[in-house]
């Protein structure tokens, strides 16, 4: 359905050098941003940095200061209005209005999208089945848990299918379920043809949904790649073992020598790098082969601190 | 990479979703079906929250009766010569219309906070709408009221005396001033940053009666107040309906109400609309 629509576009958002302040204070200083068509782009950054500007920018509901910007072939500041048919947006707090059930939240805003009677009627409840609101249909949207608030957040903004879906920290605040949930609902999206740009705090948000990470910090872009290559940038999730017994630890040390391990003495405990499952698993199995008798396995995941701490790093 | 350019044959089935009226509807056709999806929201709203409900149908039959028993024993109507009932009924009956229109600053503020006011802003509707359904469903409530009002009054011994003609000027007056009131809270609630803020607006609509000749004659008060109740507007409102339902001279407070009345409408619907385009255009 959506894929014909942005068939036409290979890239559905671009936005060159854009600037904005807020009086004195800078908040974008000139970003650069790509989203192919069909893909999923998504703007990682600290609270602060400049993501809920730079999609304001992108959804018409601010002016930048400096830069330019096309959505779905449109420039944002001159042709507000046929930007704003081709987008949906989930602002930051859940937008729905409490006091109508998810029903008539949806065929609210799929009249105001200028479906028809039947046609919306039809929509809100194709919606409801697909964002799993079907039970809750009937209840005030007050009522909802947070994580259904946001299903239906973003079943409103699918309303008029959009082709472009603007996901502004779609998942801050959720629980781990609900959170899990949303991510196979913009998964879904994307399978049907979505162009989605998705700004979070999570490093590990960006890895499972994106094909392309944006890191933002200060108003300016740190970094710009895939996933994987960011991480690898970064560097890969560590591998921390501690042995039963303490005075094991030369002979692990030995044993994983040839896995790059680094010995820290005063944790009792060796860390390495992990580069795939597979490697991860022969280090164990050659812990295994010279007897050694392992108490504790952490695998760690690099930070958004990290992450930051690596690409400021770099860029400076 | 300028242009939306569709290739030969395909399908664009969301073609007559987006359009901005859907094929053969002109602007004015797809405003209006906005404005009644608006209205029919908030009056939906309105059902759902208790305090609403009461203010827009209790209220107006306990200030009647508050006006009646417990104040018409101790007020005097003046040179009037009027019954108090038939003095202070106009008065309450803008009251118990106003107080509800004040609201609208609150609701149309509370739309303005949260996401709610991004969501209307990348819809494809005329930017005027959404201030408007406000107003509408104000109106269509609050006019209601006073119709609730009417009716404590009559059953509490209100004898008018006015033919259809009369009784048609006072729904026009009435839904005037609930519709000035409205459009005044609309701007209110657009100009303030909170809902808290805007319910302010409540308390000058509900004071400005009191000062006023709708409760006691603007004559009994000291000079600056005397002054101020003849110069503001419900003065010449009430006095008007006063004419029209009791059957009195009206002179010039009919042409003076007409006036007030249209003056705010005209002023302030533009500047609703005009505010909430500004609101997000430079918001944060």
């Amino acid at each position: 359905m959506n894929v014909i629509h942005s068939k036409s576009f290979t890239d559905s958002i671009v936005a060159r050098g854009l600037t904005k302040s807020y009086g004195a204070t800078p908040v974008l200083s000139g970003i650069d941003l790509t989203v192919p068509t069909g893909s999923l782009v998504a703007l990682l950054g600290p609270n602060g940095s400049g993501k809920t500007t730079t999609v304001r920018i992108l959804t018409t509901l601010l002016a930048p200061d400096g830069g330019t910007a096309t959505v779905a072939g449109h420039d944002v500041t001159r042709e507000g209005v046929a930007v704003r048919r081709a987008i949906g947006l989930t602002s930051q707090q859940a937008t729905v209005d409490d006091l109508l059930t998810g029903r008539e939240n949806l065929e609210l805003f799929a009249g105001l999208n200028h479906l028809g009677g039947r046609r919306a009627r039809a929509r809100a409840q194709e919606l409801l089945e697909r964002f799993g609101l079907t039970d809750a249909a009937g209840r005030l949207a007050g009522t909802y848990s947070g994580g259904m608030r946001r299903r239906l957040d973003l079943a409103v903004s699918m309303v008029s299918e959009p082709p472009i879906l603007f996901l502004d920290e779609p998942t801050t605040g959720l629980d781990p379920r609900s959170r899990a949930e949303l991510w196979s609902v913009i998964r879904e999206l994307l399978a049907t043809g979505t162009t989605i740009l998705l700004t979070t705090q999570y490093l590990e948000e960006a890895d499972h949904l994106a094909d392309r990470v944006v890191v933002i910090d200060g108003g300016r872009v740190v970094a710009d790649d895939s996933p994987a290559v960011l991480k690898r940038q970064v560097g890969s999730e560590r591998l921390a073992v501690r042995p039963a017994r303490p005075a094991d630890l030369p002979a692990a040390a030995a044993a994983l020598a040839t896995y790059g391990a680094h010995l820290d003495t005063e944790k009792g405990e060796l860390t390495l790098a992990v580069q795939d499952p597979d490697h991860l698993r022969r280090a164990l199995d050659s812990l295994h082969a010279a007897g050694i008798a392992v108490a504790h396995v952490e695998l760690r995941t690099p930070t958004l601190d990290d992450v930051f701490f690596e690409l400021t790093a770099v860029a400076a | 990479m300028n242009t939306h350019v569709r290739a030969p044959g395909d399908l664009d089935t969301n073609a007559g979703v987006r359009a901005q009226g859907g094929p053969g509807m002109s602007i004015p056709v797809t405003a209006a079906r906005d404005l009644r999806r608006l209205v029919v929201r908030d009056l939906r709203r309105e059902t759902r929250v208790l305090d609403a409900l009461i203010v827009n149908t209790a209220l107006p039959v306990m200030i009647m009766i508050l006006f009646v028993y417990v104040f018409g024993g101790a007020i005097t109507t003046g040179s009037s010569g009027l019954d108090y009932i038939d003095f202070v009924v106009p008065a309450v009956l803008l009251m118990s219309g106003g107080y509800g229109a004040a609201l609208t600053a609150v609701t149309i503020a509370e739309d303005m906070t949260g996401g709610m006011l991004d969501r209307f802003r990348t819809l494809p509707i005329s930017g005027w709408v959404v201030p408007a359904g406000h107003v509408v469903a104000s109106v269509i409530r609050n006019v209601a009221s006073s119709a609730i009002a009417l009716a404590a009054a009559l059953l509490l011994g209100f004898r008018p005396d006015a033919t259809p003609a009369d009784w048609a000027l006072v729904v026009v007056l009435v839904t005037g001033y609930v519709l000035a009131m409205s459009a005044l809270a609309a701007v209110w609630g657009l100009l303030v940053s909170s809902s808290q803020a805007a319910g302010a607006f409540s308390f000058v609509v509900l004071f400005l009666p009191y000062v006023s000749d709708g409760i006691v004659p603007a004559e009994t008060m000291p000079g600056p107040l005397r002054a101020f109740a003849d110069a503001q507007p419900l003065t010449p409102i009430i006095e008007t309906m006063r004419a029209l339902l009791l059957d009195l001279p009206m002179g010039s407070s009919g042409a003076v109400a007409a006036v007030w009345i249209a003056g705010i409408v005209a002023v302030c619907l533009p500047a609703a609309a005009l505010l909430f385009r500004r609101r997000t255009s430079s918001g944060r």
